[in-house]
């Protein structure tokens, strides 16, 4: 109560005229504002005079920024971009429930469920420890080497259920870190009003848990959607590979500069959310 | 006389740390009792015990004549009896006053929300709460969630409530409007037990005073007594620090 009528205070007094220090800021931050504009100004100015200085550079804008070649291969890479975001949007929920169960199995206490304890810290042990592309190879190869009947012998599913296994672990670890970090004095007051382990997990624990991990498993759904760029090593034609089949087409490596441009226009916000995500709890906390 | 509540030699280690060293205590019905001595002389640890948020390491715990410390007994039924109140209010922090208030009785007693709102809307009501059902804790004052905490406990309908030092995280001005609860509570003739540095509340409203120290209770005995003529010189001690 006091402290919101005082800020009102000093938001009606900066209104009328502001005090000494007021202008003292306002100035600095005009100053620093116009060195930042300059500096970034002077940087830019002189990549692109600079760069084109280079010996080589007529060769490289050729082969890497041909814009002929880029507008013809764009859309057929924006449409090879609609595998990733397929794959990524069957293998995002699976893998949050996933990693939801591992989590929970590592988090179990019941002496009868060591065997789940187990199993989880297994788990979540040897797909972290794994190189992604190394699971994609073994199971997206795997698998339907051992002679199943279509559609179970498709590298598309197995690939992607490598992507699940490792990305799960992860999730996993992420969300067993925000189950830890709830205080044992949240558990107490479950425990006293008689609620059961498995309420107080499900109804006071996770809920708060996952809220705290959500930046956390954020940008890890941002590095999955690179990685299923991994896939095109074992067959399914997505952006990655069709920029490859592009490449060898036109001789010319602009389509690879058109799918990074794709992923950018994707990621890039997603990461400044999950930044603001993560900058608005560290602030809560405090 | 046959108490409600009956502690009988009560030990409790945390590793090598014995904090309760045979601690022996009665509680009758709607009895009053008030645990007070120096910080980390076990009085939370001693509360924690009762209601089985701690094993105890030896010793017997009683209520309404039913040894509740057999080892491996379901804790669940006896908590539900027995409510406790914290410190630090420990309110859920995702959920509103209101369902905070009716979690358990909704999960352990298997009631709907529609059958809870009239007793919940009540106690809110009659803690001075009515109007703040659907905030949420971090939108209440100290003293505000605090009381919140104090419903929620009672929302199980508990036979006895425990209190720990419920009052010491809160502004002096907010302290007024907890104690107002538990006198409301007082006389309603509910059992209750408090860990408390109020030493002037529990003067005023305490059936018996436990001066705990180091573990043991070195010495009980009605408020008027314990207060103006204690026996025990390291109660003295005590009892000049602090009033
Ligand atoms: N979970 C625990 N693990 C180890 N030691 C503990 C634990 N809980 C309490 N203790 C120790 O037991 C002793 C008694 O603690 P307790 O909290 O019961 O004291 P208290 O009388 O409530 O003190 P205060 O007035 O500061 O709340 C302290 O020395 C404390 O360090
Ligand atoms: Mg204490």
């Amino acid at each position: 109560m006091e402290e919101t009528s005082l800020q009102k205070d000093s938001v009606e007094h900066s209104a009328a005229t502001p005090t000494r220090r007021e202008v003292y800021e306002a100035e600095v931050r005009r100053r620093s504002n116009r060195i930042a504009l300059i500096s970034v100004v002077s940087v830019t100015l002189a990549i692109f005079v600079l760069v084109p200085l280079a010996p080589g550079w007529e060769a490289v804008q050729r082969s890497f920024f041909n814009g002929r070649v880029f507008a013809e291969t764009f859309p057929g890479l924006l449409e090879a971009f609609l595998m990733n975001v397929m794959i990524f949007a069957w293998s995002a929920p699976l893998i949050a429930i996933t990693g939801l169960v591992i989590a929970l199995c590592r988090d179990t206490r019941a002496p009868a469920l060591f065997p789940l304890r187990l199993f989880g810290i297994a788990y979540t042990d040897i797909f972290r420890g794994l190189p992604v592309v190394l699971v994609i190879y073994i199971i997206g190869f795997g698998v339907p080497g051992l002679g199943l009947p279509r559609p179970w012998n498709s590298p598309y599913i197995w690939g992607t259920l490598a992507l699940v296994l490792v990305y799960s672990a992860y999730v996993a670890e992420v969300i067993r870190s925000g189950i830890d970090s709830i205080h044992q004095s949240q558990r107490s007051a479950a425990a006293s009003l008689g609620l059961s382990d498995q309420d107080t997990m499900r109804y006071v624990v996770l809920p708060q848990a996952i809220r705290n991990v959500v930046p956390a498993n954020m940008n890890l759904f941002i590095a999955l959607q690179k990685d299923v760029a991994l896939l095109s090593f074992i067959g399914p034609v997505e952006i990655f590979r069709q920029a490859g089949v592009y490449k060898s087409l036109y001789a010319n490596f602009t389509p690879y500069v058109g799918a990074a441009l794709i992923f950018l226009a994707l990621t890039i916000p997603a990461t400044r959310y999950a930044d603001y995500l993560m900058n608005k709890q560290n602030r809560a906390r405090t | 006389m046959t108490a409600k509540l009956s502690l009988r030699m009560v030990r409790k280690r945390f590793d090598d740390h014995e904090v309760c060293k045979g601690i022996d205590l009665d509680v009758a019905e709607g009895e009053m009792v008030c645990l007070i001595g120096a910080s980390g002389s076990g009085k939370s640890t001693l509360l924690r015990c009762m209601n089985l948020l701690e094993p105890i390491d030896d010793g017997e715990i009683w209520l309404d004549g039913k040894d509740i410390s057999e080892p491996g007994l379901d804790p669940q039924p006896v908590r539900q009896q027995i409510g406790i109140v914290f410190q630090s209010y420990n309110l859920f922090p995702h959920m509103t006053a209101a369902e905070n208030v009716m979690l358990a009785p909704r999960r352990v007693h298997g009631l709907s929300r529609e059958d809870l709102r009239p007793k919940v809307t009540q106690l809110f009501t009659r803690f001075g709460l009515g109007d703040r059902m659907e905030h949420y804790p971090d939108q209440l004052s100290g003293g505000q969630q605090q009381r919140v905490a104090i419903i929620r406990a009672l929302a199980m309908e508990p036979q006895i409530m425990l209190f720990d030092e419920i009052t010491s995280a809160l502004d002096p001005e907010l302290v007024g409007e907890v104690l107002d609860v538990l006198r409301d509570l007082r006389k309603q003739g509910m059992t209750m037990v408090l860990a408390t540095h109020e030493m002037g509340f529990a003067r005023e409203l305490a059936n018996k005073v436990c001066f705990l120290d180091a573990g043991r209770i070195l010495e009980q005995g009605p408020p008027e007594v314990l207060f103006s003529q204690p026996r025990e010189p390291r109660t003295k001690a005590f009892l000049s620090r602090v009033l």
